[in-house]
């Protein structure tokens, strides 16, 4: 992310402490999304209408569930703010595609029918790292690209045994 | 009778409006606002915060107006399995179609207002309905 800063939503929240199960669930809603968390019960991303209506939704579950929110639109005090949450988010992404490129290699000595198996869920979770990725980083085609190469060798496979 | 809904309408909202319009009240008329307060005194809102026919509990506003309405036809519960995975894709059900009718949805709101979206969106909503409803009668996949 280069140049002007961006427009930010924000969401300060609070959750009753019991039940646990609640807090976990709003968790994993926002962690789904790729939040960037800014500190206890804060969290930001980079606001478009989309965004701001993912978050506006989950405020309104956490206030069916007893907790408090607000929603904010924002831009950072400085560059350097924004570009350290940026690497931040873009880091965590890095991590998840790495895995889909280790579970992609994995798979290349697999069975051709665990193989097809492990070609649909990696292409599934590609979409899923996808719709969180924000600021993406060199690994996102690289994951691409090993996911790619194993529906290759599955195709070619079938080929073979034709 | 009026009903309010948010400007900017996507997959949910667009369902919401068919729904209403076919299976709720045939002479509704829809109004699109920036914000809860502008919603008319004498309209019913939908799909926006804190209003009854929303989001609730982890369902989506189509899914609400299913249960308040107590509309129990199973063709229109296995179209609010799609507009709920298109609108919140959360994976609670397993819907192939949702992610399609999601970049369509998307895409003609950058090409249209909100009133011509409903417009196109009505047809291709009636169309899931019949192509469901006679997988449903047949108990497979319709031609």
């Amino acid at each position: 992310m280069t140049g002007a800063m961006g427009q930010w939503v924000l969401l300060a929240y609070r959750m009753p402490r019991q039940p646990s199960t609640l807090r976990i669930t709003i968790w994993r809603k926002l962690d789904r999304l790729g939040v960037a968390r800014l500190g206890d019960g804060l969290v930001a991303l980079p606001a478009d209408a989309r965004t701001r209506e993912q978050l506006e939704w989950i405020a309104e579950e956490i206030g069916e569930m007893g907790g408090t929110s607000t929603l904010w639109l924002a831009a950072p005090g400085s560059q350097g703010q924004e570009q350290a949450i940026a690497a931040e988010m873009r880091r965590a992404r890095a991590e998840e595609y790495q895995a889909v490129i280790a579970q992609a290699r994995g798979a290349a000595q697999a069975r051709p029918g665990e193989r097809a198996r492990v070609v649909k869920r990696l292409q599934a979770e590609l979409r899923r790292i996808g719709r969180r990725d924000y600021f993406p980083p060199a690994e996102r085609d690289e994951a691409r690209l090993a996911v790619q190469a194993l529906v290759e060798q599955s195709a070619a496979v079938k080929e073979e045994s034709r | 009778m009026k009903w309010a809904t948010r400007r900017g309408v996507h997959i949910d909202r667009a369902a919401c409006a068919w729904l209403v319009r076919r299976h709720l009240d045939p002479d509704a008329e829809f109004v699109f606002v920036g914000d809860p307060a502008e919603v008319p005194e004498d309209a019913t809102p939908f799909d926006m915060r804190g209003v009854e026919l929303s989001h609730h509990g982890g369902d989506c506003s189509f899914e609400t107006i299913l249960h308040r309405y107590e509309l129990a036809d199973p063709v229109l519960w296995k179209i609010a399995e799609i507009v709920h995975e298109a609108d919140i894709d959360d994976e609670r059900f397993d819907a192939p179609e949702a992610p399609g009718l999601d970049v369509i949805l998307r895409g003609l709101s950058m090409t249209c207002d909100d009133r011509r979206v409903l417009e196109l969106t009505g047809p291709i909503f009636d169309g899931l309905y019949e192509f469901y409803r006679r997988g449903l009668l047949l108990g497979r996949e319709p031609a």
